[in-house]
C-alpha cells in the first residue's frame, strides 16, 4: 500500500498530519486498490452506508417531535404526519428506510455467501457484519414499536415474551425487560432510548468493519488473491466511487418509489390502530424481514426449542467461515455448490411466505420442512460439500478472465502508475 | 444489466409476496375510479367538500375525528374550503374551555385552531351509547384497514338481510364486506339522507365515495404535496442516474472498453 510514504504537499498539511494522520487516512481511502472486477452486487456496501446515515438523519430529527409516552407516542406520530413541516416525508423515509435497510443487507449477505468472501482471510469481516445485523434486527424492531400501534404492542408483547421460555429466570427476566407486569410505558421509554443508541454502536461496528475489509482488501467474482496495488486493481477513488454512486442513484429511484408512491404498502394497516391491550390482533405478523425467523421460531412445537432454532439460525451465521470446508471461494467454480445456493435462496424466500402465513395445516409443515432444509445446508451440505465437490479450474489473475489481451491494458498500465 | 434486472425481480417478489400476504380472506370490494391514485393522482376538490358535509351530518354523530381542526379544512390540498367559510364551520360547534378566572369551565363557538369536537366524552361513554361496541376514531382509519378505501367504499354498500343459516342478535347487522360479516353499526346511508348544496344527486354509492375520498384526505392530508415532490423527484433521480451512468463509462474507459 502507497499511505506509508504518504506526504502532504502543503506545510500546513505536513505539520497537521504528522500530529494527527488524517490526511494519510483520507489517502489511503481514495487510493484504496480495489479488484477491477467487482460487479454491481459490491456496490451494496456503499448503499448500506447511505442507508445507516438516512436513519441516523431521519431519526433524529423524528426525535424531536416524538414523545415517548404510552399516552401520547400515538398522536405525536399523527402530529408529525400532520403539522410538523414536511414531518410527512421525513417519517416515510425513515420507515421505508427500514425497509430499504433490510433488503440490502440481504443482497449485502446472500453476495457474500455466494462468492464466499466470509473464508480465510476475511472471517473477522464477516462476524462483525453479523454482529451489525444482529443489532440491526434489534433495533428495526425496537423502532417498530414507538409509534405505539396495534402491532407495536403486540409485537413487542410476543416477542418480549421469547425469554419466559428461558427455564427458571424466563418470568423474571420478561418482568425487568417490560420494567413492569406487561408491555406499558416504562417498555416504550427504555425501547426508544436503545433505538437511539444501537444505531450509533452499528456505526462504530461499520468502521470496524470497513477497517477489516482494508487489511486483506475486496474478495471479488473470481474469489482469487489480488495482488495490491497491480494491473488487477484500480484505486477506490474515481473507479468504485462512480460506480457505487451510479448503484445508489438506481437504488433511490426504488426508495423515492416508496416513499412517494406506497408508503404504507410495506407497513402493517393495524399498526395505525392505537394500542390497545384489551384488543388482540387477528394475525400478530412482524415486519416482513423478520419473517423468516419468525417462520422458524413457529415451526418448533415447544416454545424454548423454538426460540432456541431461531436464534441458531442467525448464530449458525457466524461460524459459517469453519463451516464451509471449501477451500474454493467464489460459487463460479464451484457447479455443485452454486446449485444449492439457490436452493437456499428459495428456502428462505418460502420461509418468508410461510412466516406471513397462519401456522397451521401445509403452512405449518412447509415451514417445517424449509427449517429443517436451512440448518441442513448449514450443518450438512456445506461441510461434506467442500470434500465431495469436483471443482472448476480457478484462473491465475482476474486480469486473465476479465481482459485477456485488450489493448486497453497499455493505457490502464499507465494511468494507474500516475495516480500515486 | 442482467444482474440489475435480477435484483429487481427479487425486489418484486417481496412486495408481492408481502401484499398477497392474506390473499386467502380477502374478498373482491367494489372498485370505483378515484381521483387520488397514481402518479399525479389529486382530490376532486367538491367531492371533499360533499364528503366533509357527509361526515359532519351523518358519520360525526357517533365517530370522532381527533387529530383534525377546522383550520385543516381551509389548507391547500384539502377540501379548501375558504377561511370565511372554515371559520362559519367552527363557530358552528359549541367547544369547552377553561377553567376561566373564576375556575369554571366555559363553552364557546369554535375556533379555526380548535380540535373537531368529539361526539362522546370518553371511550366508555361511546361504547354506552352503542350497545358496548365503540365507534372507531375516523382520522386515519382508511389506514387502519386493509382493504383501504376499497374496503370503507364497500362496506358503506355493503348492507343486505342475513343469509338464512346465519342468526344475528339485537344490534347486529349483516354486511358482506365486514370481516365476519357482523356489524354493530346499522347501515348509516339512505338514498337522499343529505341534501347536497352543488346540486348532486345523494345517492348512497354517492355518498360513499364523497365521505372515503374525505376520509382518505383526513388520513393522509400531505398526499397531493407528496405526489408532487414525488414525481420531480424520481424524474431529477433519473436524469442524475444518467449523467452518473455516462460519468461512469467514461472513467471507466480508461481501464477497459465493458464495466
Amino acid at each position: 500500500m502507497s499511505d506509508h510514504d504518504y506526504r502532504p504537499k502543503s506545510k500546513v498539511g505536513q505539520w497537521f498530519n504528522d500530529r494527527l494522520p488524517l490526511l494519510t487516512l483520507a489517502n489511503h481511502l481514495t487510493d484504496y486498490p480495489t479488484p477491477k472486477n467487482l460487479n454491481y452486487w459490491w456496490t451494496f456496501g456503499g448503499i448500506l452506508t447511505f442507508c445507516l446515515i438516512t436513519q441516523i438523519v431521519t431519526g433524529l430529527t423524528l426525535a424531536m417531535h416524538y414523545i415517548a409516552h404510552a399516552d401520547m407516542a400515538f398522536e405525536s406520530v399523527e402530529h408529525i404526519m400532520r403539522d410538523v413541516n414536511y414531518g410527512w416525508l421525513i417519517r416515510y423515509i425513515h420507515a421505508n428506510g427500514a425497509s430499504m435497510f433490510f433488503l440490502a443487507v440481504y443482497i449485502h449477505i446472500f453476495r457474500s455467501l455466494f462468492y464466499g468472501s466470509y473464508k480465510a482471510p476475511r472471517e473477522i469481516i464477516w462476524i462483525i457484519g453479523i454482529i451489525i445485523y444482529l443489532l440491526m434486527m434489534a433495533a428495526a424492531f425496537m423502532g417498530y414499536v414507538l409509534p405505539w400501534g396495534q402491532m407495536s404492542f403486540w409485537g413487542a408483547t410476543v416477542i418480549t415474551n421469547l425469554f419466559s421460555a428461558i427455564p427458571l429466570v424466563g418470568e423474571g427476566i420478561v418482568t425487568w425487560l417490560w420494567g413492569g407486569y406487561s408491555v406499558d410505558n416504562p417498555t416504550l421509554t427504555r425501547f426508544f432510548t436503545l433505538h437511539y443508541l444501537i444505531p450509533f454502536l452499528i456505526l462504530g461496528l461499520v468502521v470496524l468493519h470497513i477497517w477489516a475489509l482494508h487489511v486483506p482488501g475486496n474478495n471479488n467474482p473470481v474469489g482469487i488473491d489480488v495482488k495490491k496495488p497491480s494491473k488487477d486493481t484500480v484505486p477506490f477513488h474515481p473507479y468504485i466511487v462512480i460506480k457505487d454512486g451510479f448503484a445508489l442513484l438506481m437504488f433511490m429511484i426504488v426508495f423515492a418509489f416508496f416513499v412517494f408512491y406506497a408508503p404504507n404498502i410495506l407497513g402493517h394497516a393495524d399498526n395505525y390502530i392505537e394500542a390497545n391491550p384489551m384488543v388482540t390482533p387477528a394475525h400478530i405478523v412482524p415486519e416482513w424481514y423478520l419473517l423468516p425467523f419468525y417462520a422458524i421460531l413457529r415451526s418448533v412445537p415447544d416454545k424454548l426449542l423454538g426460540v432456541v432454532a431461531m436464534l441458531s439460525a442467525i448464530l449458525i451465521l457466524a461460524v459459517l467461515p469453519w463451516l464451509d470446508t471449501s477451500k474454493i471461494r467464489s460459487a463460479v467454480f464451484r457447479p455443485l455448490y452454486k446449485q444449492f445456493y439457490w436452493i437456499l435462496v428459495a428456502d428462505v424466500l418460502i420461509l418468508g411466505y410461510v412466516g406471513a402465513m397462519p401456522a397451521e395445516g401445509l403452512y405449518l409443515l412447509i415451514a417445517r420442512v424449509a427449517t429443517a432444509y436451512y440448518f441442513l445446508h448449514f450443518l450438512v451440505i456445506l461441510p461434506v460439500l467442500g470434500f465431495k465437490e469436483k471443482t472448476l479450474p480457478v484462473p491465475l489473475s482476474i486480469t486473465e478472465p476479465v481482459l485477456g489481451g485488450s489493448p486497453n491494458l497499455a493505457v490502464a498500465r499507465n494511468k494507474e502508475s500516475k495516480i500515486e | 444489466m442482467k444482474n440489475l434486472f435480477k435484483l429487481f425481480s427479487i425486489i418484486i417478489f417481496i412486495i408481492t409476496s408481502n401484499s398477497y400476504s392474506f390473499a386467502a380472506e380477502k374478498v373482491e370490494y367494489l372498485k370505483t375510479d378515484w381521483s387520488f391514485k397514481g402518479l399525479f393522482g389529486k382530490f376532486d376538490r367538491a367531492s371533499l367538500q360533499r364528503g366533509y358535509q357527509v361526515y359532519t351530518e351523518v358519520c360525526a354523530s357517533c365517530h370522532s375525528m381527533k387529530y383534525l381542526s377546522y383550520r385543516n379544512l381551509a389548507e391547500p390540498g384539502g377540501p379548501e374550503f375558504s377561511e370565511a367559510q372554515a371559520k362559519a364551520i367552527a363557530a358552528s360547534f359549541e367547544v369547552t374551555d377553561g377553567p376561566n378566572s373564576d375556575g369554571e369551565m366555559f363553552t364557546r363557538p369554535g375556533k379555526l385552531s380548535d380540535k373537531f369536537v368529539m361526539p362522546y366524552d370518553n371511550v366508555k361513554a361511546a361504547q354506552a351509547a352503542n350497545g358496548g361496541a365503540y365507534p372507531p376514531d375516523m382520522s386515519v382509519l382508511v389506514k387502519a384497514r386493509g382493504g383501504g378505501v376499497d374496503y370503507i367504499y364497500s362496506l358503506l354498500q355493503g348492507y343486505e338481510e342475513a343469509p338464512s343459516n346465519v342468526s344475528l342478535d339485537d344490534g347486529v347487522y349483516y354486511n358482506k364486506y365486514m370481516y365476519g360479516n357482523k356489524i354493530r353499526m346499522a347501515a348509516p346511508l339512505s338514498d337522499g339522507l343529505v341534501e347536497y348544496g352543488d346540486g348532486t344527486n345523494a345517492t348512497v354509492e354517492q355518498m360513499s365515495k364523497d365521505v372515503t375520498t374525505f376520509l382518505m384526505w383526513s388520513a393522509e392530508p400531505h398526499l397531493e404535496a407528496r405526489h408532487q415532490m414525488g414525481f420531480k423527484a424520481i424524474v431529477y433521480l433519473i436524469i442524475l442516474t444518467v449523467l452518473v451512468y455516462f460519468s461512469m463509462k467514461k472513467i471507466w474507459s480508461r481501464v477497459e472498453s465493458e464495466v
